[in-house]
């Protein structure tokens, strides 16, 4: 009995290691292969280049910076309003029947493949922006409204989870108090969530983040830093999945180097999103 | 008019329930054949009652007999839950509180609820007190300020928690949540408090105090008191109401039901036979 138990919990040991093995594997990996030309270069001159133009020998990445960060923010920007506004309905206000069958129709745009994403806003969004608003089609706005649809799901069942998780005592504590259902939704409800719904944010950010086909097909990727929302921009994502294939030498390292800055803007908002979570907790 | 300012002096623990109400005869809730369903599952059946204006009011029961869904119906919380629906009629102030026209926050304000788990909104204790005024549009933090501290002064928690009152809520014992429970309600100046089981989770002594505080506050309010436990009934000796498995076995005050029940299975109840 007591040799199972150890057994048991070596594999689990383990296997829980060789994960974590995993992980810091590829990390190593992509530091090996990207870290020689940051250090070449020297990591400030890396990310804050407005140049970059492989044959030429020119490595900044900075618009790829303000690229992904512009078409994040566009992202949450859709998706975050409309998730928390979604998850709300479904969690508080409608019948239980009705709930249920919404909840699994969004669920499923989690399943419908990002490539399909993109070709639906390449074939509708990106002509029905260069027509109404003007410039190319292919820009911040596009690549944000796509990825703001992308992130739906998460928001919408993180937030559903974490508002049907707050007590039951608070809602007819509130209501008994003569409050309407909205009111103790704002005053009660949410403010209990906050931490929750946080959480659901940073999980829709890191999709929004990492999220690579969709953004390519209809964000023009262009290496300028956009000044516009109507501009076409290009990720940090966008910048490893177009030239991997046939980068070699300075260049590969290069796009290497990229994946570093990703990993590391990754764990900063990762980090940062936890502080505030946390700070909000007290 | 003298003589009513004496007979009101007069209302001590042991007659308030032969106290002549200032309106004469008047009824304050009156339950006539009401029922209430769950889905198929009958909750209440044929409850058939009158409460009087400031009247204390107990209703015992072991659980499962009603007593709650007779509270929640008072107040419309029972609406809630999805798939109810009621027979008979439930008036208060000669108004069916299922009336079409009724409007659900205003009943809700008017019939304040303290719950068996102390609730502490996420929010600090003076937040607490004054939300419910403020939901009602009451702005000014000198007008809050005072609701606050007479409702904290009525529940007898203000001395313990005048230093404190930016702290949160959930910082506050059992005891001290429970009666922070009935302030809250108090700020809303109801008409009726109901109590469901509000001492089930507190220690002796805090319970004693809140049976103290709700022979205070029935000078002032019609309360009914919802609990599984004979003897509180009987150590609040008011008028009192028996509930079994949804039906209302039967009424009368806390001496007469403990010394001569008219029903065996009130006997049985009191002398702990079951429960």
């Amino acid at each position: 009995m007591r040799r199972g138990e150890t057994l048991v919990q070596w594999s689990l040991a383990i296997v829980a290691l060789s994960a974590i093995a995993v992980l810091a594997l590829i990390i190593i990996f992509i530091f090996k292969e990207g870290s020689p030309i940051i250090a070449r270069l020297g990591m400030v001159q890396f990310i804050t280049g407005t140049k970059w133009s492989p044959t030429r020998g020119m490595f900044g990445i900075l618009p790829m910076i303000v690229g992904s960060v512009w078409v994040t923010l566009g992202a949450l920007l859709i998706g975050v309003p409309i998730g928390l506004a979604t998850a709300i309905f479904l969690a508080e206000m409608a019948p239980s029947g009705t709930s249920q069958i919404l909840k699994s129709a969004i669920q499923l745009l989690a399943g419908i493949p990002s490539v399909v994403f993109g070709f639906i806003g390449l074939v509708i969004l990106v002509p029905l922006i260069r027509q109404w608003l003007g410039g190319p089609g292919f820009s911040v706005l596009a690549a944000g409204i796509v990825l703001g649809i992308m992130i739906l799901p998460t928001i919408v069942s993180v937030c559903y989870d974490v508002l049907k998780a707050v007590p039951q005592a608070y809602r007819e504590g509130m209501l008994a108090l003569g409050a309407t259902r909205w009111q103790t939704i704002k005053m009660v409800v949410l403010p209990a969530a906050r931490p929750g719904i946080i959480a659901a944010v940073i999980l829709g950010m890191g999709r929004a983040v990492g999220e690579t086909m969709a953004v390519i097909m209809v964000a023009g990727n262009a290496t300028r830093i956009p000044v516009s929302p109507l501009e076409p921009v290009r990720t940090l994502t966008s910048n490893i999945a177009l030239e991997m294939g046939y980068a070699v030498g300075e260049h590969r390292e290069a796009l290497f180097a990229t994946g570093i800055v990703l990993f590391i803007i990754i764990a900063l908002l990762n980090t940062l999103a936890r502080l505030v979570a946390r700070v909000e907790k007290v | 008019m003298a003589e009513i300012e004496a007979l009101r002096g007069r209302c001590t623990r042991e007659d308030n329930n032969r106290c002549i109400p200032e309106n004469g005869s008047a009824v304050k809730i009156h339950a006539r054949n009401f029922s209430f369903f769950y889905g198929e599952h009958c909750a209440l059946r044929n409850v058939s009652l009158e409460i009087k204006p400031k009247q204390l009011f107990t209703i015992m029961g072991p659980s499962g007999s009603g007593k709650t869904t007779f509270l929640r119906a008072l107040n419309r919380l029972g609406d809630l839950i999805p798939n109810t629906r009621h027979e008979g009629s439930l008036k208060i102030d000669g108004t069916d509180v299922y009336d079409s026209r009724i409007d659900i926050p205003e009943l809700r304000r008017n019939v304040g609820m303290v719950f068996a788990l102390p609730v502490a909104l996420p929010m600090s204790i003076f937040s607490n007190v004054a939300h419910g005024p403020q939901m009602q549009g009451v702005r000014h933090q000198k007008e809050l300020e005072e609701i606050v501290e007479k409702a904290l002064r009525d529940a007898i928690l203000w001395d313990e928690v005048k230093n404190r009152l930016n702290d949160y809520a959930s910082r506050l014992s059992g005891g001290q949540l429970q009666r922070l429970s009935i302030a809250r309600v108090l700020a809303l100046e109801p008409d009726i408090i109901l109590l469901d089981e509000p001492t089930s989770g507190l220690d002796p002594i805090s319970t004693l105090r809140i049976e103290e505080l709700l022979w205070e506050l029935v000078e002032r309010y019609t309360i009914i008191l919802v609990t599984h436990n004979p003897l509180q009934a009987a150590r609040i000796d008011s008028k009192t109401a028996f509930f079994l498995m949804g039906e209302l076995i039967e009424t009368g005050s806390a001496y007469d039901i403990f010394t001569r029940p008219k029903d065996k299975r009130t006997e049985d109840y009191v002398s702990g036979k079951f429960g």
